[in-house]
């Protein structure tokens, strides 16, 4: 690869960088810290891009005045740049769902306390590690009763149970791990893998155990399923900071 | 070191490699507009062969590798060029002890300032040795960095808030290791092993053009190894099942070198595998302490980035005892302090 097309896919990645992190796109790879991050080093990258053209122009110059050759050993390697560029800008593939949740265990672990749920009588929203904590650990005490809100994407292990699965992140998708809660109760007729639903309903005392790693897995018994879309950030990156 | 084996001549890095496809005139700018083209064009057959959850969950692995380990690159890109360009090889030699005995731990306790994950510490570490550092100093800090800083140590105190003792051994373990390695380099190693890439980066008529030749020359260069290990990484998160795991997790020694083993396949950024370790519930606490010690110090993404950086041959003999000294010094830390 010539200076050239380095400074082509330089300045390409930067673009691909700069553009997934000003976009919602960066979250369904990375956390949300990193985006300060990743906007600095796609500028740097444009930079290096711009400078590499503008030393070679300057040298081109030169170097017809002077008639001397040269042969700089460039690395093949780097051609491999190309295939994270054209998977991010071409194929952006989708935040990990419900085929990598049930290969992995659920990570649910035991919380250090658990706090009283905000006031108010109506149904309570919480996230799936939250209620998953409450109930696999406080036996739903600190639930009191009260109905609960939960959303996350649906999961269907091979017997075709279903999950409400949030997948929890500590700093890029390769380190993400799942947090299950089984359905019962009133579903949907039709349930489609990933799909994201916000379900409402109450503690089941029901627990299971995860197949993969023996982690618990609490039941929550539906009274109603509504789809929602993709939130914001899919994964959840709240449960061990 | 058991290899022995001399790499091939003309690797990847080597001299003359763009006398391939250069020489016979195929223009490598053409080329790339070709591929990008090409690839634009058949974007839905593309899109379609790679619908299938395993390709796709590959996939997101992949780029989230990448993405996340771009910025660090960048961050020791950027230090491994001022390193060179700005800093004259008179300061390493005041900073550090001339006894290459002496520079080992210093540079490794020195580690401790670079804050980043590994991604960031071997372009650094590639500087240090063409600015005339002793390797084996160079090489403690490669190791000791990643480890050590206080990002690395405040995330791992964070994911076993009921353990802080992980984070004394963490901290104590990647020490000894990395001063090891280092002592151990300079008893055995030879220079003729460690072939630093001829880096036509750092001619150039002023420091700025200097400077970002070697910007350039190093983000695509160290940027494609990168790349080849985020591969590795993905496709064994893809495929391995997670169920091995709790087999191995009933016998002590298995579980250790099973941790080890994992380490090294799943190549996660130091800076978030201590959670992962802390999801590993059913593991003793000994064997967490080795994947902590062992991911930062050796992993696939490593691997291929120091084969890059320092050559094939240093890395096919460099990383076999790493992978043994870093379990062994995690073991020994584990007996003592846990």
């Amino acid at each position: 690869m010539n200076r050239q097309s380095q400074a082509a896919v330089m300045f390409l990645l930067g673009a691909a960088l700069l553009h997934a992190g000003s976009t919602d796109l960066y979250l369904r790879y990375v956390k949300a810290g990193l985006q300060p991050l990743l906007l600095a080093s796609g500028a740097v990258l444009i930079v290096g891009a711009l400078a590499t053209v503008w030393y070679e122009r300057k040298r081109h110059r030169l170097r017809r005045q002077t008639h001397e050759g040269h042969a700089h050993p460039e690395p093949r390697v780097s051609w491999l740049l190309l295939l994270p560029l054209l998977a991010l800008i071409l194929i952006a593939p989708p935040a990990l769902g419900s085929y990598s949740a049930l290969r992995s265990g659920t990570a649910l672990q035991k919380p250090y306390g658990l706090g009283p749920l905000p006031g108010g009588s109506g149904p309570v929203q919480l996230s799936v590690v939250d209620y998953a904590s409450r109930a696999a650990y406080g036996n739903g005490r600190s639930l009191g009763g009260r109905t609960v809100r939960v959303t996350g994407f649906l999961a269907l292990d091979g017997s075709g149970a279903p999950y409400l699965v949030r997948m929890a992140l500590n700093c890029c998708a390769a380190d993400a791990q799942p947090v299950k809660i089984a359905l019962t109760g009133q579903l949907p007729p039709v349930l489609r893998p990933d799909a994201w639903l916000t379900v409402t309903g109450s503690y089941s005392p029901r627990l299971s155990r995860d197949p993969v790693n023996n982690g618990p897995i609490p039941y929550l018994k539906v009274t109603s399923a509504q789809p929602v879309p993709v939130p914001h950030d899919p994964y959840d990156e709240t449960w061990n900071n | 070191m058991a290899i022995t084996e001399e790499a091939p001549p003309g690797t990847e890095t080597g001299p003359g490699t763009e006398t391939g496809a250069e020489s016979r005139g195929v223009n490598s700018s053409l080329v790339l507009t070709l591929l990008l083209v090409l690839a634009v064009l058949a974007q839905s057959p593309i899109r379609g062969l790679l619908g299938t959850p395993l390709m796709q969950s590959w996939m997101t692995v992949f780029v989230a590798v990448t993405v996340q380990a771009l910025p660090f690159l960048v961050l020791g890109v950027l230090l491994s060029a001022a390193l060179a360009v700005f800093v004259p090889p008179s300061f390493f030699a005041r900073a550090l002890p001339s006894r290459p005995a002496l520079a080992v731990p210093v540079a490794g306790v020195a580690g401790a300032i670079l804050p980043g994950c590994e991604c960031a510490s071997v372009p650094v570490a590639g500087a240090l040795v063409r600015r005339g550092v002793t390797p084996a100093a160079a090489l403690a800090f490669l190791l000791s960095a990643p480890a050590i800083n206080p990002i690395v140590l405040t995330a791992t105190a964070v994911a076993f808030p009921r353990n802080p003792e992980m984070v004394l051994g963490r901290f104590a373990a990647s020490l000894l290791v990395a001063c090891a390695m280092g002592w151990l380099w300079q008893r055995l190693g030879r220079t003729d092993w460690l072939r630093p890439p001829a880096h036509g980066a750092h001619e150039g008529a002023t420091k700025g053009e200097a400077f970002w030749n070697s910007v350039r020359h190093d983000t695509v260069h160290a940027g494609g190894f990168l790349v080849l290990g985020a591969m590795a990484s993905a496709t064994l998160k893809a495929v391995a099942p997670a169920s091995w795991l709790r087999t191995a997790a009933g016998n002590p020694l298995v579980a250790i070198l099973a941790l080890a083993v994992l380490a090294v396949l799943l190549s996660i950024c130091s800076e978030a595998d201590a959670f992962v370790a802390a999801s590993l519930t059913q593991f003793s606490l000994t064997a967490k302490l080795v994947f902590l010690v062992v991911g930062p110090m050796i992993d696939l993404k490593l691997f291929a980035m120091q084969a890059g950086t320092f050559g094939r041959t240093f890395a096919l003999r460099f990383a076999p005892v790493t992978f043994a000294m870093a379990v062994a010094g995690a073991v020994v830390t584990g007996t003592v302090l846990l």
